[in-house]
Formats: C-alpha cells, sequence, structure tokens
C-alpha cells in the first residue's frame, strides 16, 4: 500500500463471470480494489467483496477447488466488512437447491430456492427475474447503519437470478422485493456481513450509492 | 413490481457508433461511451450493442469499447454480433459486459447455447431471433432457404421446428440481417432456446425494422406467450403508443429500440414518462 489510508478490498475471483464492475464500482468510490483468489491477500485486506453469477453448485465447487472456503469463513469470523453480490449472497446460505441440493458456506441460516413457474392465481412467472425492481424496508427495519442508509424506501436496483434466498431467521432481512407476487429477501444483513441479491455495481447512481456508504461504514471501523 | 425496461441500441462498427448525429450533449457522436453517458443520464434501463464489424481482425475492437464503457457506466450492457465461440462470450464478459446476443451462431449450431448457458449461466445468454412473416410462394421459399444441416439431419426437430408448408400462418427465422430464410418457426425455435437454455429471447420483426410502423405485435405476442423467459420486443419503433403497444399487447418485458432515441425524437426519460402515464411500471 503507497498510502497508509488506503482501504484494500479484495474481491474474490474464483471464475465466475463479470468482476469488472464490481472492481470499478469500488475505485469510483475511492476503495482500493484487489481480484484474487490468494487466501494470504483476502486476509490481509479491509474488507472483502464475493461477487459472482452462475451456476451455485459449480461455483461451491470452485470455491473448494481454489482452496477458498476456509479463508472466507475465517475473514467472515475477523468481523472485517465482507459484502456478498447475487450468487455472492446465495453461497453465503446453508444450501441450495439450484440442479439438486448443495451446500453452501452456511453464514447464513436457510436455502436458496427457485421462483415458482406460476404466480399464486396460475399467471406465468418469468424466471430468470431480469430488470429493474423496487427494494422495500421490512416493517420495523431501518436502514441506517447499512450501505443502503442513503437510499429512498423503494428504491429500484438491476437484478438477474431465477433462485432467491429465504433465511431462517426473519431478523437477517434488510430489504424485501415483490416478483409476481414473491415477496422475497433481496438485501441481508448479518454482523459484519451486507449482502444483496440484486447488482449494485449495475444499478447506476442508486447503486453506486451502497458502495459509497459501505466505503463509508468501513471506514469508520477502521479508523 | 418488475419495472418494463426500455433499452437503447446502438450499432457499433469498428468500435465507432454508426448512424451518428450531431447530438447537441454528445461531444463525439461516433464514442460509445459518450452514447452510453447520454443514455444513462436519461435513466436508460439497459444498453445493447449491436456490433457490425465486417472484418474479423477486427473484432477485438469491441472488448476495448466494453471495457472503456463499463469503467464509466453502471448499467447492464449487451454485446451482440459475431460471437462464434465459446471465447467470444468469455472475453466479453470479462470485459465487463453482462450479457450476450446470439443470433447466427445458435441457428446454424443450437447446441452452442446449451453449452454456453452451462459455462456462464442462462442468465447472461440471450438469444436474438430475427423473424418475417411466411408469404412467399413454396418455389420462391425452396429456391431461397438455407435448411441447416441439423435440422434436415433430425427428423424428430424437423418435425417440430421446419415450417412445411409455406402458406400456413408463421413466422420464419432469418439470419444475416433479413436475407436468409431457414425454414425454421420462429415460435418453435423461441421454445427451442429456452429448453436449450437461453435466458431471454431478443426478437426483431424483420417485416418492420427501419419501417416507424410499430413492432409486429402479433409475433411479439404469440412468443411472449409461448415462452416462460422474458421477451425483448425490437424492430419499427416510430413512436412512443408504439413501446406501449409492444408491452400491453406484445407483453414484452422490455422494448429495445434505436433510431427514435438516436435521432434525439424523443428521450429516455420521455418514453418512460409517456409509459407511466398509461399505467406500465417504469424505472423513473
Amino acid at each position: 500500500m503507497d498510502n497508509p489510508n488506503d482501504i484494500t478490498v479484495a474481491i474474490i475471483d474464483y471464475e465466475t463471470g463479470n468482476l469488472f464492475s464490481v472492481e470499478h464500482a469500488c475505485e469510483y468510490v475511492g476503495l482500493s480494489a484487489a481480484i484474487t483468489s490468494d487466501s494470504t491477500v483476502i486476509m490481509d485486506a479491509d474488507a472483502v467483496i464475493l461477487p459472482g453469477v452462475g451456476a451455485f453448485g459449480g461455483a461451491m465447487e470452485n470455491l473448494k477447488r481454489l482452496d477458498l472456503e476456509f479463508p472466507l469463513k475465517d475473514f467472515i469470523a475477523t468481523g472485517k466488512p465482507f459484502m456478498g453480490v447475487c450468487l455472492g449472497l446465495q453461497l453465503l446460505f446453508s444450501e441450495s437447491e439450484e440442479f439438486g441440493r448443495h451446500k453452501g458456506l452456511g453464514i447464513i441460516e436457510g436455502a436458496v430456492v427457485r421462483f415458482p413457474a406460476q404466480t399464486a392465481v396460475g399467471g406465468p412467472v418469468k424466471v430468470p427475474h431480469i430488470g429493474w425492481n423496487r427494494i422495500h424496508k421490512p416493517s420495523g427495519k431501518d436502514w441506517d447503519n447499512s450501505p443502503l442508509r442513503n437510499l429512498n424506501e423503494g428504491e429500484f436496483m438491476y437484478f438477474v437470478h431465477s433462485y432467491y434466498p429465504e433465511p431462517l431467521s426473519k431478523d437477517v432481512i434488510l430489504s424485501i422485493t415483490d416478483y409476481e407476487g414473491v415477496q422475497f429477501c433481496s438485501s441481508i444483513s448479518q454482523k459484519n456481513v451486507f449482502a444483496c441479491q440484486f447488482h449494485p455495481e449495475k444499478s447506476a447512481k442508486a447503486g453506486l450509492e451502497i458502495y459509497k456508504q459501505w466505503a463509508g461504514l468501513i471506514k469508520t471501523r477502521i479508523i | 413490481m418488475l419495472a418494463k425496461r426500455i433499452i437503447p441500441c446502438l450499432d457499433v462498427r469498428d468500435g465507432r457508433v454508426v448512424k451518428g448525429v450531431n447530438f447537441v450533449n454528445i461531444r463525439d457522436a461516433g464514442d460509445p461511451v459518450d452514447n452510453a453517458i447520454f443514455y444513462d443520464e436519461q435513466g436508460a434501463d439497459e444498453l445493447v450493442f449491436l456490433d457490425i464489424t465486417a472484418s474479423h481482425e477486427k473484432r477485438k475492437i469491441i472488448l476495448d469499447v466494453v471495457e472503456k464503457t463499463a469503467t464509466d457506466v453502471f448499467m447492464p450492457l449487451t454485446v451482440g454480433g459475431g460471437i462464434k465461440i465459446l471465447d467470444d462470450i468469455r472475453d466479453l464478459l470479462n470485459a465487463g459486459c453482462d450479457k450476450v446476443s446470439i443470433n447466427t451462431t445458435a441457428v446454424n449450431n443450437p447446441e452452442f447455447i446449451k453449452a454456453a448457458a452451462e459455462r456462464f449461466g442462462s442468465q447472461c445468454i440471450v438469444v436474438a431471433i430475427d423473424a418475417k412473416r411466411v408469404h412467399d410462394s413454396r418455389f420462391e421459399i425452396d429456391q431461397k432457404r438455407e435448411v441447416p444441416e441439423w435440422l434436415n439431419a433430425s427428423s424428430e426437430l424437423k418435425q417440430r421446428l421446419f415450417i412445411e408448408n409455406p402458406s400456413e400462418k408463421a413466422w420464419e427465422v432469418y439470419t444475416h440481417g433479413g436475407r436468409r430464410p431457414k425454414g425454421i418457426n420462429a415460435v418453435e425455435w423461441a421454445k427451442y432456446m429456452e429448453e436449450l437454455g437461453a435466458g431471454e429471447i431478443l426478437l426483431t420483426s424483420m417485416d418492420r425494422d427501419g419501417t416507424k410502423e410499430g413492432f409486429d405485435l402479433e409475433l411479439t405476442r404469440a412468443i411472449s406467450e409461448s415462452v416462460s423467459i422474458p421477451v425483448i420486443a425490437s424492430g419499427g419503433v416510430g413512436n412512443l403508443e408504439h413501446l406501449y403497444e409492444g408491452i400491453s399487447i406484445g407483453k414484452a418485458d422490455a422494448v429495445l429500440a434505436a433510431s427514435i432515441f438516436h435521432y434525439r425524437e424523443y428521450t429516455v426519460k420521455q418514453a418512460k414518462e409517456y409509459l407511466k402515464d398509461k399505467g406500465v411500471a417504469v424505472r423513473l
């Protein structure tokens, strides 16, 4: 690090898709980003982002093959800020039903399930859920100390996914999104872990605001 | 509630936006990044770059365009045109693109879509379908048709996908910008592509493309109601009413237009305000 005040974020590279925009969103808000699959770099980082798109089972296999499963669990256990995005949120859960049952990292209790093929009244549901949808505050929840703190209730975020998380404890649910009558958990917060099903790095100004607030939270914790 | 998407499409040749006009707010009408920023500020929900670079040697230029755009613009990007092998997809995704749109390669080899979806996930595989109403006489069709080998080789697929009777009410799949009919029924093709792992359909009516007469609503609806993946309607948009019809009558999940936005007849924001007034859920 050239500047000791620099905050380094390790973006986990486990061969699942587009890391480019995550890296550039970090840089946009003044975080020093390193794309890595090296456990030493991960443990030394001030914060970690687990991104990812694609299938759950294959992604878990990649994490294991690259010896990343335990470094990620160890990092989360340090209490340092951790962000999961899209598949990076899903992998935090106990398990997923995507193409058979697969075990996840088990940081958040609960399962990842597929959108139903039909609505409650029998209408068709298009899957993947692709596009911009609103995130809402669950009743009794506020976003004050989360990366969502500067957003309006009902802000639009960009989604692209076929599965969604169902946490066992409602307490971890930070936002809820409605797709064809399914009220699903679109972001979670549990101690130092923040994770979202949507892609803030693809959600224009409102999405960048999440990165900005997350960077702000990291700073206040470190300094 | 999921918003209906408005998607401007930019044709890019050798790294430059073509059909460029002098926008007041754009420094360089041919620069893809300036165009992307322009549309991002108007609230476009996604951008599609259609790479029409003819020379294969210059194919790498689009990667540079995607990288530069994704560095400055934080919105979903789709790139179509010239994707032939899986590594073309990998290169585009690594450059910051979110989805790729595949047309000719899917028609030449449908299994490519399966392989692509297995490797990269369905969410980033868009199949582009160029379709035209069947109205030629049988003689003319037989003269022009280039039926793919895989279709002739499988009686099961042929029975399912081939347009046997040229007088039947159907739309035929074309490649090469509407010049080469393939004998494939577009509605059946869309269903087959979904089965093989496509995550989205980008549907263009070749009868309407460039006419400004509005989408082929019957085609759009037929496909949108036959698949359970999102459908982007394209081809023929001349005014904002057309966008509304594509969503309300055509049942499209997203609408794509080029010239009405490119020639500044309407802004994306105006389009969204119009749709909102009509009761359509949009992101404003």
